[in-house]
């Protein structure tokens, strides 16, 4: 199967970020450490599913954030991404 | 790296949903009302997640858009049945009144629509693309929301509409919403809609052109998603207007 036809919305993965975060971060803005691009969270593209998801950045499609579940608990690796914002309403 | 173990916010605790009713919307898509003991309310366009667990232990954990309005008295899902599905087969066919299930949310902050926001509005739904779609224009007819909005929806023939009499009545208040239908496979005799897949033309023909700065809300299966996205954001559409909810390879 082609990769696109399974490409979901950040949101999708809303709900495997909110086992980790108290706060809604699909509406929180990242910034792409590849090209700089701010977006929100729930606008990335997303693969995966519910025992994890890769986040890739909707203008070059890098990889923003890599989210999987291990039998040590949920890894959140961020390091493509420059800068979070969260604004406050939703904090 | 440390591992923490912390409890999960009470939001995405999962608990125990029992289904009150049923509501058949076509011959392959379901409503389920919902009574879940803690709900805390949702905003139109937000989703649930449902876990079924079988009798051996096996479980499988699914993704549901919201149909109802915040307003509503009713929380409701509405679910089309993919044949081979794992989950979607009991939702929309098997399940019984009185069934109990898992569920957690309400979920997502991203694709969700609030009068307050204003507009116009626009939507284009693919098949049961419309479920969140439909949260947003109950929400809007409950309080009483004149927001211009344009439906864009697309199914596969008449019969295969979700909640088309109730989007004919909502359209027919002259409170300014519009409901365009396109069907991608058979067109009853004498229809006067759209008779093809949702394309280049339809949407310079009849979408809300780029200069009136529409909020866009586009939901569906991902490959409809991807190109309506793709068209209006060429049309020049500001790409942090438009807002996707792709429900994956399957639906419409
Ligand atoms: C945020 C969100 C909200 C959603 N809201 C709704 C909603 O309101 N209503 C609704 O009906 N659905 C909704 N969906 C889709 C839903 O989550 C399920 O994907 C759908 O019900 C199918 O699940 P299933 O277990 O029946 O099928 P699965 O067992 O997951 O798949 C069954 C069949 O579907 C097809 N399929 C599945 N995956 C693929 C694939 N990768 N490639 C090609 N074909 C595939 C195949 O034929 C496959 O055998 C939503 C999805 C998301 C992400
Ligand atoms: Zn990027």
């Amino acid at each position: 199967m082609e990769r696109d036809a399974l490409t979901l919305d950040g949101n999708a993965a809303a709900g495997l970020l909110g086992e980790l975060f108290a706060i809604e971060m699909t509406a929180a803005v990242a910034t792409c450490d590849a090209c700089g691009t701010s977006g929100a969270i729930g606008g990335a593209r997303v693969y995966g599913g519910e025992m994890g998801a890769i986040f890739r950045c909707a203008t070059c499609d890098a990889v923003i954030v890599r989210l999987v579940r291990t039998s040590r608990g949920i890894s959140f690796d961020a390091r493509g991404m420059r800068c979070l914002v969260v604004a406050e309403a939703s904090a | 790296m440390t591992s923490a173990s912390v409890a999960a916010p009470p939001r995405m605790q999962w608990q125990i949903a029992t289904v009150r009713a049923v509501v058949d919307e076509t011959p392959r898509v379901r409503s389920l009302i919902l009574d879940v003991p803690e709900w805390p309310g949702h905003r139109a366009g937000q989703h649930v997640d449902i876990r079924l667990t079988g009798e051996d232990g096996y479980r499988a954990q699914r993704s549901y858009s919201i149909a109802s309005a915040p307003e509503a008295p009713d929380l409701a899902v509405t679910i089309e049945r993919i044949d081979d599905g794992e989950v979607s087969p009991y939702l929309a066919a098997n399940v019984q009144v009185g069934d109990r299930f898992e569920i957690r949310g309400p979920i997502g902050g991203y694709f969700v629509w609030t009068a307050p926001l204003g507009g116009p509005l626009f939507l284009i739904a693919g098949g049961s693309g419309i479920v969140p779609l439909m949260a947003m224009l109950r929400h809007r007819a409950l309080v009483d929301s004149k927001t211009p909005t344009l439906l864009i929806h697309s199914s596969r023939g008449f019969e295969e509409i979700i909640f088309r009499n109730e989007l004919e009545r909502l359209a027919t208040k002259e409170d300014g919403l519009t409901v365009y239908h396109t069907l991608t496979r058979r067109q009853p005799v004498g229809w006067s809609g759209g008779a093809r897949r949702i394309d280049r033309d339809m949407l310079t023909g009849i979408g809300i052109p780029p200069a009136m700065t529409p909020r866009i809300y586009i939901c569906g299966p991902t490959p409809l998603v991807e190109s309506a996205a793709r068209i209006l954001s060429e049309l020049g559409h500001e790409p942090g207007l438009i807002k996707t909810e792709r429900f994956g390879p399957t639906g419409g």
